[in-house]
């Protein structure tokens, strides 16, 4: 009940504005409709530029943008003092933490569906590894929101933004969304399969081409592993800057 | 209430309450304090004395580095989650959800404290109508002046219906009207709920609270009810007099009865710890002087507080 009136209250505060809503639908449908018309008027065009390459890597692009509205939310009501009435409540930071992450699946939620609707629009193949992407989606929704909560706990309102942007840039790098990681070379290629992007990205990808669940749990391993260890790093930089 | 709390005893306990920042900036500094329950307790003192630190520390959100307090019974140190559930706080900055409309926000906080959806909802409408917010209830926030802030900022602290209420300046930034309106608010409270203000605007503390403590550089440096504090730390009452017909043996006479006598053009300033109003106009009359204009001053909070605080008041003081 507590948790999801406040659950309630940070969706409305995050997204109520129509431009946010805008930002973080348009823009990656935007993406979607621009790669595929250069992958039309090419035919030896890159496989980045397939749908069912690109999607993926634009569904991360997504949740990047949740990163950056969930620390820039957070961050404003640290410093707007609304965080502080909360912390006189009898809620558990548990409560708070759970009540960001929670406000950020319906919107995650809408952009992969958004993104979904449009490939399909444009003449994705649709198939069950389509459907079942959701699996890898969701952990890496929570991956990012969570991320947005190390920010907006760790940095102000100002500096906020700009990490989530940065943040946005490394990780669709990171993810092989834009080129192939293999042009990137050895050590960037290293780092980016240290980290769960590049994984998520290859499972969407290999879902969309009609792999079936058995042939991703590596990269599955990899997405709920950083998963759990993010909202555990989010929990903690919230605890710490929130503590007495 | 079980296990925490004995009638009798006060419901806001202060021990040693002390909050040091860096090395040597005691921000309050070894405070002891009883606040009796349903009293409206008033904290005075300049900017950057340490009200806000003690709020912050009654409602456990900053630890103290040494000293504790009780708040029914409940150590704010060892029981927080307990001391809670039963205190408000207005903060000092206005703290709301923006996008939010007043509604919203108010039915939030009810929620957050536990109400169910129907409770929350009535609790919202009382308190919207009484901060007058009723017909721009619906209006994100954004959207509201300074002064409707401040009313909602408060209306947030209230509707959880706390035993306890920190109101950290809560009138700062309201009209005349809108100050007065929740004064009467507050007042009403007395004997219901345990209040502690603070607050910049001596009249505020000297129509509001049962008794008061000025705090300077996080130290209380008086205490007692308005009237105590007039009495002991300002004394004086002063009545100035124009007339016709001052003469030096009427001032002569005064002298004797009042420590300060002091003539200027025109007129008469007389100083006493308590001036018989009818016992100076009769000896006036008698002596055969007509008075053009007479009036009695009690000795102001402000003075008192000037001197005490040693003159760091601040211009924002009303
Ligand atoms: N987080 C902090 N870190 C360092 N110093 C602090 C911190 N918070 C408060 N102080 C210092 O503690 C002292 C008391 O501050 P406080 O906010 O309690 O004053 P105040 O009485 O509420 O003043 P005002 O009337 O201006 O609101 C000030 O010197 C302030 O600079
Ligand atoms: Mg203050």
């Amino acid at each position: 009940m507590k948790l999801l009136s406040l659950t309630g209250r940070n969706l409305k505060e995050g997204f109520r504005d129509p431009i946010v809503v805008i930002l973080s639908v348009a823009q990656p449908v935007f993406y979607l409709i621009l790669f595929n018309s250069i992958a039309r008027s090419d035919p030896a065009a890159p496989d980045i530029f397939d749908l069912a390459y690109f999607i993926p890597g634009i569904i991360l692009f997504c949740f990047g943008l949740l990163t950056l509205f969930m620390g820039l939310l957070l961050a404003r009501d640290r410093q707007r003092a609304f965080l502080t009435r909360l912390l006189v409540s009898p809620l558990r930071t548990i409560d708070f933490v759970l009540s960001y992450l929670l406000a950020l699946i319906p919107m995650a939620l809408f952009q992969v569906a958004a993104c979904l609707i449009t490939g399909l629009i444009l003449g994705l193949a649709l198939n069950w590894g389509v459907l079942f992407s959701l699996i890898v989606f969701i952990p890496l929704a929570v991956s990012c929101t969570a991320l947005g909560i190390v920010s907006g706990s760790l940095f102000s309102e100002n500096a906020a933004p700009a990490i989530g942007s940065l943040f946005v840039v490394v990780i669709t790098f990171l993810g092989g969304v834009w080129m192939d990681l293999g042009i990137l070379g050895g050590l960037f290629e290293r780092i980016a399969y240290l980290l769960p992007f590049a994984h998520a990205v290859d499972a969407g990808r290999l879902l969309f081409q009609g792999a079936s669940l058995g042939e991703i749990g590596i990269q599955l391993a990899w997405v709920y592993g950083y998963g759990i260890l993010f909202v555990f790093i989010g929990v903690a930089s919230f605890r710490w800057k929130t503590r007495p | 209430m079980k296990g925490f709390y004995e009638e009798g005893q006060p419901a806001v306990l202060i021990k040693n309450l002390t909050r040091e920042f860096g090395r040597g900036l005691f921000a309050v500094d070894n405070l002891d304090l009883e606040i009796k329950k349903g009293e409206i307790f008033a904290l005075l003192g300049p900017n950057g004395a340490g009200k806000t630190t003690s709020i912050k520390m009654l409602s456990c959100l900053l630890r103290p580095t040494a000293g504790t307090a009780e708040v029914f019974g409940r150590d704010i140190i060892k029981n927080p989650g307990e001391v809670k559930k039963i205190i408000n706080v207005s903060p000092q900055e206005t703290a709301v959800s923006l996008n939010l409309n007043a509604r919203e926000n108010l039915v939030l906080m009810g929620k957050v404290y536990g109400l169910s959806q129907k409770m929350a909802r009535k609790q919202a409408e009382k308190h919207l109508e009484i901060m007058d917010l009723k017909t721009r209830a619906g209006e994100p926030v954004k959207r509201f002046s300074g002064g409707m802030l401040r009313r909602l900022n408060l209306a947030m602290a209230l509707v959880s219906n706390p035993k306890v209420l920190f109101l950290d300046e809560p009138t700062i930034g309201l009209d005349a009207k809108s100050r007065r309106s929740l004064w009467k608010l507050i007042d009403s409270f007395r004997g219901e709920k345990t209040v502690l203000l603070t607050t910049h605007y001596l009249e505020e503390a000297d129509a509001l609270s049962d008794r008061l403590g000025i705090i300077d550089k996080g130290k209380l440096v008086a205490l007692g009810t308005s009237e105590e504090l007039k009495r002991k730390l300002a004394g004086l009452q002063t009545m100035k007099v124009r007339g016709d017909n001052l003469n030096p043996e009427l001032i002569q006479i005064l002298r004797e009865i009042y420590p300060e006598v002091i003539p200027f053009e025109g007129g008469l300033e007389i100083k006493g710890e308590k001036i018989i109003f009818d016992e100076v106009v009769d000896l006036l009359r008698s002596k055969g002087v007509r008075i053009n204009w007479l009036s009695m001053e009690e000795p102001s909070l402000d003075e008192i507080y000037l001197k005490i605080t040693g003159g760091g008041k601040q211009n924002e003081i009303a």
